[in-house]
């Protein structure tokens, strides 16, 4: 039963004394509206030329000024068309299958157009692998439409003409033939069969060229242990939904390891289904979102995981591996872990994140071993192809002037390299230096030609995600400037006179289509080949350089369980905001909060509690309710990192600290968009575990959090959690208990008690939205999808921190560790002596610190859409009032501002215009710039200053809905109601609904006996309903 | 661009309205005398048929699509012309020389074969071609309108005749009585009456008895003060309410020659009305499916109005406006052909929600099967469009109040229909007893 566990957002809010924290608890604002700072202190206003009746002049002109000003409306024009096209009705709008595939990214995706802009992405629901959009490439057609991108190519920083760029490149390519200097192509992994085979005519008809494929993140141990094993460089690939049991050892699964797209498969697994789901046990040192949703978690640093590893694999196959430096309490749980994995061995998964050649062939080992359902080598995946080795090499030939043409696509390693410094430096020994780039980047200011690129929404592609499953990338839009794919500025350099498109066309009839029809693959942007047999020579290119040889598992495991490391570990980890930083300018992703530290618009250390204050590092919360944090310098085998800020992260492993990527950059970004620092500095071979020094420095770090913003006010029983134990043996009424209130003197359920009357909502729609916290992983696709859907500002860093962020969509992450009396006296029970981990000295240390590992939940939240809505009644000029279908309508025009709405508001989902954050000079975000503007939903009202704003559940997506259906003259068919975040949700934790049509899903989620309401004791009768979360703790 | 001024006074509207009804009136005897005087009456009956199947492609004087007609009875041989018009892919195919050289020098454009047309008719379709009546001139109608336009105009403005005659025997009569006053009192003068001019002296002036008369104050302020609110108010609600608003457009369209005469339906242009929330303007390709073949503009059926002529709305004016899209789609008349050269027309918007307001076009013109004609009014008799709603938020209440919803064959409504008109006892539901009025049905 956990309805008496302790649940904090915070870990200032352990601390009892903590006064920021008491004052939130009371007020919604811990500081005075600043009237002072309005009004201004006396000597000014003396100061001050203007008196009392130079400001009634003012305000009488301008008064007067207004009113006449009203009077004449500006003149609109309406351009039309010249000549249609025939699939374009102004009002309506067109979806277009296509991919993303920009070297980090992988997915196949529907993009909404309006008026021929692509203004929101949407899952392609047909897709079989990668239909699922994470928050990056919800958020990426905004990245199209960012102001700062490159209109045309340019030679030594001076615009030039394509023509120039190719007869430059031409005749250079020319000279170079035969030539004893390579040529060298740089790219990202494009896993595309066409541009496999343009390469490859490439290097015919260049002779000596070579290609070079580069991961800024790399997953080189992982694709050099699958090579040796299964004699191709790709990555296995992983059906979770089959697991029963999952182990991970470091492996961010729910994140972007190996390229991500894991969770939708893993949420199918979590929910519990007759009695039965999944267990997942994750050993990691940062906390990851795998580690936040694992039913075990145990924090080990990386060398710790290793030696787990090996230990682990000891134990399953009965070879004797030491335990070397492992806890004990990791040990039993290796031990039970490994003993639970014996008896179910098909159905279990082992899983691992550790960037180690040895370390990935064990997994791989295991997995066979295990037989298990849930791994496929066979068929496997290709979004990861970069070798370090090659890339080594590479740079070692250009610093010895091998290399007469370096021709980069997709990548920027002046960026992204540990030594970028080098590359850079060399690229001078290099006769021909050019690159493709849709910004400004370090790289491309370090080149002699830029080729503009174009964005993947402008462009031709075709991906093999994974074998057999082919992707088309189609363009959605015309080019927005004078730009160019790296793939037809190749065919042009080749002199062959056809465009990208009829190359793939050629490439798909030729061997992928198999007969299968080609507009039926391109409208429906995937296509699987019938029963996977494909050519794949066209893929593994890479195949046929040096042959790794097989690992053997006997070595590797000594090496693993030898692992140790001198003083602090460092892992470092893509966000799943940020990922490798390609889309650092996007707005949308820098305000997006990081699930679990609730940080925007930075990038920051996390240090565990123990480390923090042995080192002396502190987060504190000003005065405002912002977070501060200590400043540390990093320094990894003699790279420093100055200035980078500190968080402390409950769960952390003690040892080991976690820094994430993709941030720090400068070149060719707005000074808004220049957050954190650069962590490639410390990637140091490529790997992502390093040891490291730290040291703290001086300075307080302001951190953007959205963490201590609003309290739970004591209202702990928000989150409602039960093991899969007790869900399965006992009644709902004991783990799901229904509130209950004292009304003359007997308790009744709190609701059968209400101040109004209800209306009757029988008839019609009735919409509900369903949310269940087992499927949820807090990915925040959902938060992205629902910015671009209801065109939601993005207000910056220093409104954010002032509790003024805008998402009309949160997910809030609660911790909760086992402080019930309950545990804490079976944890007492288990003491065994005096000393050691389960020892009674350290054990009740252990319960007086909660932060070391808990527990950890996610639960979105939006309007609730209360049947009976506290901020309607409050409301004075009746802008918010109820809807018959369900939903608390929110009228802006006559919204005036007064924010009682917000204070009366139990759930806090209402956000307030401090200004105008569209057209305002003060702002340089999308709304601000007319190119940011084409990603503007022309359905829903951009926002003025001054009005409240909040979730609609997206009634312009459902009266949409309703029109169509009466259009059609039909009903409305189940599943056709969506919202932009159920949409969005490919993991099945959003499902949205009409409760009125009895045979609708979300009709029969609502009477689950997990459902419940949020604060269901108020009597706001919500029409968001959530799920009881069940955790699979069983031990054994 | 200017914003045209309101509609004139109304009296101006009436008098004018009044010749244009004499003119057209007067216009309609003129050309119906023309018709039946002229011609023979094959060629009446040709020129219908010409108007029926040939106008399309042909012209009489100009190269369209395909070559002009008048004269072309004369030019080949009458039997061969029949083969021709009945069939003219045969003849080609068959290696007519004359139909090859014809078919070639149009752009290989085939003619629609007529089968259905006697040689009678096109004997009748010929002998308009190579005599074509002469067409009634406007102009000559015009010209005997404007004789008895003053007999027309005298009853037209008689009120103002008898208005001004009434003014000028009230002044007669105040300068009469002016005059008796002075009259009397030179008698009285002569006759040594003096006149009371102590009493006048001692009464107070008015406004000073006013002044001093509190209650009367009182009464008076509240009277001005309630009319001054009331017509404040009234001021500040038409604040922002464009009714009547009618912007010169870059290029003259009437829509009172397209929809009125022609009898065009609206949808046919705006056809995103039926399933799209904006009824959108039409592209300029959709006008270049008719003024392909309509280069011209020859009058409507009544020949242009007193009106339209003070207004310069002549023929020539309007096809000057034709020529004006012809410029804008990049349509060489001469060549017949498009050169690629376009200029998007910035027409300027007529009807301006508000951002925050959603209206949805389909959702009245689809499934309510409300008439375009309810919200904008009289389209089809206006020259310049205008906007003739006051597109307020009470003005859209007011409708969804009144109308029922169109429930019928409408599978989606069936079931709540059944529902909600038991729940409110009602035979029919309204707009707003279906949710019409709630506020996030428009505002979102």
């Amino acid at each position: 039963m956990s309805s008496n566990k302790k649940y904090w957002k915070s870990e200032a809010e352990l601390n009892p004394n903590d006064s920021i924290v008491e004052t939130l608890r009371q007020n919604e604002f811990t500081q005075d509206i600043p009237v002072d700072e309005f009004l201004g202190d006396k000597e000014t206003l003396a100061a001050t030329s203007t008196n009392r009746r130079d400001f009634l002049k003012y305000v009488g002109f301008s008064t007067a000024a207004a009113s006449l000003a009203a009077c004449e409306g500006p003149v609109i024009k309406s351009i039309p068309y010249v000549v249609k096209p025939d699939h374009i009705i102004p009002g309506v709008a067109n979806f277009y299958a296509t991919t993303i595939a920009d070297g980090y990214d992988f997915a196949s995706v529907l993009v909404k157009t309006r008026e021929g802009r692509p203004i929101k992405i949407e899952n392609n629901v047909d897709a079989k692998v990668a239909g699922t959009a994470n928050a990056r490439v919800n958020a990426s057609v905004l990245t199209m439409y960012d102001s700062t991108r490159l209109q045309g190519p340019s030679f030594n920083g001076e615009p030039v003409d394509w023509s120039d760029v190719d007869g430059a490149v031409k005749s250079k390519l020319n000279s170079l033939k035969g030539s004893a200097k390579k040529i060298t192509l740089l790219t990202q992994t494009y896993a595309s069969p066409s541009t496999s085979r343009l390469i490859a005519e490439f290097k015919e008809v260049y002779g000596n060229v070579d290609h070079v494929i580069y991961d800024a993140i790399s997953e080189d141990a992982a694709l050099t242990a699958f090579e040796a094993k299964y004699g191709e460089r790709a990555l296995a690939d992983y059906d979770f939904e089959k697991a029963e049991l999952i182990v991970s050892f470091g492996a961010d699964f729910l994140g972007d390891w190996q390229g991500g797209g894991y969770d939708s498969g893993y949420s199918k697994g979590r929910v519990p289904k007759n009695g039965k789901m999944s267990r997942h046990v994750q050993f990691e040192a940062n906390m990851s979102l795998s580690g936040a949703n694992a039913d075990k978690r145990v924090p080990l640093t990386p060398a710790q995981q290793k030696v787990a590893l090996a230990y682990f694999y000891g134990k399953l196959s009965g070879a004797s591996v030491g335990s070397g430096n492992l806890p004990e309490s990791a040990k039993i749980a290796l031990d039970a872990v490994a003993a639970q994995v014996k008896k179910n061995k098909v159905n279990s998964v082992v899983i691992s994140g550790i960037e180690d050649v040895n370390a990935q062939a064990v997994v791989l080992a295991i997995n066979e071993m295990l037989g298990s359902k849930a791994f496929d080598p066979s068929a496997p995946k290709y979004i990861r192809q970069g070798n370090k080795a090659a890339l080594n090499a590479l740079i070692a030939n250009m610093k010895s002037g091998k290399v007469g043409a370096l021709l980069m696509d997709g990548v920027n390693p002046a960026y992204t390299l540990p030594n970028a410094g080098e590359f850079v430096e060399a690229l001078q020994n290099v006769d021909l230096t050019l690159a493709f780039s849709t910004n400004v980047t370090d790289t491309s200011e370090a080149v002699q030609y830029v080729g503009a690129s174009n964005h993947y929404l402008e462009s031709w592609g075709d991906v093999q995600i994974k074998k057999g499953y082919y992707s088309l990338m189609q363009p959605t839009i015309k080019q927005l400037f004078d730009t160019r794919q790296f793939q037809t500025a190749l065919l042009n350099w080749m002199d062959k006179d056809v465009s990208y498109y009829d190359y793939i066309r050629e490439t798909w009839n030729n061997g992928i289509l198999a007969g299968g029809d080609w507009n039926q693959a391109l409208h429906d942007g995937v296509f699987v080949a019938g029963n996977g047999a494909v050519a794949d020579e066209v893929v593994g290119e890479n195949s046929e350089e040096e042959q790794v040889g097989s690992v053997s598992i006997s070595s590797a495991l000594s090496s693993l369980s030898s692992a140790t490391a001198d003083g602090m570990e460092l892992t470092l980890y893509p966000k799943i905001g940020m990922g490798d930083g390609q889309q650092a300018g996007n707005p949308w992703l820098q305000e997006f909060p990081d699930p679990l530290t609730r940080v925007s618009w930075d990038n920051y250390v996390t240090v565990s509690k123990a480390d923090a204050a042995s080192l002396g590092l502190v987060n504190d919360h000003s005065a405002d309710g912002g977070l501060n944090g200590s400043y540390v310098t990093l320094t990894v085998d003699g790279a420093t990192l100055e200035g980078v800020p500190v968080i402390i992260q409950p769960g952390q492993a003690p040892g080991s600290i976690g820094l994430a990527f993709g941030y720090g950059k400068t070149v060719g970004m707005k000074s808004e968009m220049q957050t954190g620092v650069n962590a490639y500095v410390l990637y140091k071979n490529l790997s992502n575990t390093q040891n490291v020094s730290i040291e703290k420095t001086s300075g307080m770090h302001q951190f953007a959090s959205v963490q201590l913003h609003r309290t739970l006010m004591g209202r702990g029983d928000i989150i409602k959690e039960t093991t899969l134990e007790i869900f399965n043996t006992k009644d709902a009424k004991e783990w799901n208990a229904k509130p209950v209130v004292s009304l003359d003197h007997q308790e009744v359920p709190a609701t059968s008690v209400d101040l109004w009357d209800s209306f009757d909502r029988s008839i019609g729609h009735h919409f509900n939205l369903s949310i269940d916290l087992n499927a949820c992983t807090g990915c925040g696709a959902c938060v992205i999808a629902c910015h671009a859907e209801n065109n939601v500002p993005v207000v910056g860093k220093a409104e954010v921190r002032k509790s003024r962020d805008m998402h009309w969509l949160r997910i809030d992450r609660y911790y909760s560790s086992e402080d019930t009396f309950a545990a804490d006296i079976t944890k007492k029970e288990e003491f065994d002596g005096l000393f050691g981990d389960n020892g009674s000295l350290g054990g009740f240390g252990e319960l007086e610190d909660p932060a070391a590992n808990p527990q950890v939940v996610f639960q979105p939240v939006m309007c609730q859409h209360c049947n009976h809505a506290p901020c309607e009644t409050v409301c004075p000029v009746a802008a918010t009032s109820h809807g018959r279908q369900g939903q608390n309508h929110m009228a802006y025009n006559r919204c005036v501002g007064t924010r009682y709405c917000a204070n009366n508001c139990p759930y806090k989902v209402r956000r307030f215009n401090w200004f105008l954050y569209s057209d305002n000079d003060e702002f340089d975000y999308h709304m601000n710039n007319d190119l940011g503007k084409m990603v503007i939903n022309p359905d829903v009202t951009v926002r003025s200053r001054g009005v409240m704003e909040k979730c609609s559940m997206c009634i312009q997506k459902t009266q949409k809905t309703i029109l169509d259906a009466k259009r059609d003259g039909r009903e409305v068919k189940d599943g056709e109601f969506q919202t932009a975040c159920s949409a969005a949700c490919g993991n099945g934790a959003m499902v949205f609904g009409d409760i009125n049509d009895k045979e609708s899903k979300v009709a029969e989620l609502k009477e689950s006996d997990r459902m419940y309401h949020l604060l269901e004791y108020i009597g706001t009768r919500p029409n968001v309903f959530y799920h009881t979360k069940v955790r699979n703790t069983e031990e054994a | 661009m200017k914003k045209v001024p309101y509609r004139n006074l109304i009296s101006k509207v009436l008098g004018v309205s009044l010749i244009g009804l004499l003119l057209i009136s007067n216009s309609l005897v003129a050309q119906e005398a023309a018709e039946a005087s002229s011609g023979s009456a094959d060629a009446a009956k040709g020129r219908q048929l010409f108007n029926q199947d040939c106008a399309a492609c042909h012209s009489l004087t100009r190269k369209m699509t395909g070559p002009p007609l008048a004269g072309v009875g004369e030019k080949y041989d009458r039997d061969w012309l029949y083969k021709w018009i009945r069939n003219s892919s045969a003849l080609i195919k068959a290696g007519d020389p004359h139909a090859v050289k014809i078919y070639n020098e149009y752009n290989q454009a085939a003619m629609t074969p007529f089968p259905m047309l006697s040689d009678a008719d096109i004997d009748n379709i010929l002998a308009y071609t190579d005599a074509p009546p002469a067409e009634p001139a406007a102009g000559a109608a015009t010209a005997t309108a404007g004789g008895d336009a003053g007999a027309g105009a005298g009853s037209g403005i008689s009120n103002e005749v008898v208005l001004g005659g009434l003014i000028a025997i009230l002044g007669l009569l105040v300068l009469m009585l002016v005059l008796v006053n002075t009259t009397l009192r030179r008698i009285a003068e002569a006759s040594g009456v003096s006149l009371e001019k102590e009493k006048a002296k001692k009464r107070l002036p008015l406004w000073k008895a006013f002044a001093k008369n509190q209650f009367l104050v009182l009464v008076f302020t509240i009277v001005l003060l309630l009319a001054g609110a009331y017509h404040a108010y009234g001021w500040m609600m038409q604040l922002g309410v464009d009714q009547g608003y009618a912007p010169i457009q870059p290029i003259h369209y009437s829509h009172k020659i397209h929809a009125g005469d022609n009898e065009i339906e609206c949808k046919y242009c705006h056809s995103s009305a039926r399933v799209s929330k904006s009824a959108g303007i039409p592209s300029l390709n959709l006008c270049m499916n008719c003024h392909e073949s309509i280069y011209e503009y020859t009058g409507g059926p009544d020949g242009p109005s007193q009106e339209d002529l003070a207004n310069g709305y002549t023929n020539e004016f309007y096809t000057g406006e034709i020529k004006k899209l012809y410029e804008a789609v990049g349509w060489d008349e001469e060549n017949q052909r498009y050169t690629g050269e376009t200029k998007p027309v910035e027409w300027v918007r007529v009807h301006n929600l508000p951002d925050f307001a959603y209206f949805n076009h389909s959702q009245h013109v689809s499934v309510a099967g409300v008439e375009c004609q309810t919200c904008h009014g009289p389209v089809e008799e206006m020259e310049i469009m205008e906007q003739h709603a006051p597109l307020t938020m009470g003005w859209c209440i007011d409708c969804h109040r009144q109308t029922d919803v169109k429930v019928e064959g409408n599978a989606y409504y069936e079931k709540i229909h059944a529902e909600l008109s038991e729940k409110y006892g009602v035979e029919k539901l309204t707009a707003a007893q279906m949710g019409g009025l709630e506020c996030g049905k428009c505002h979102y």
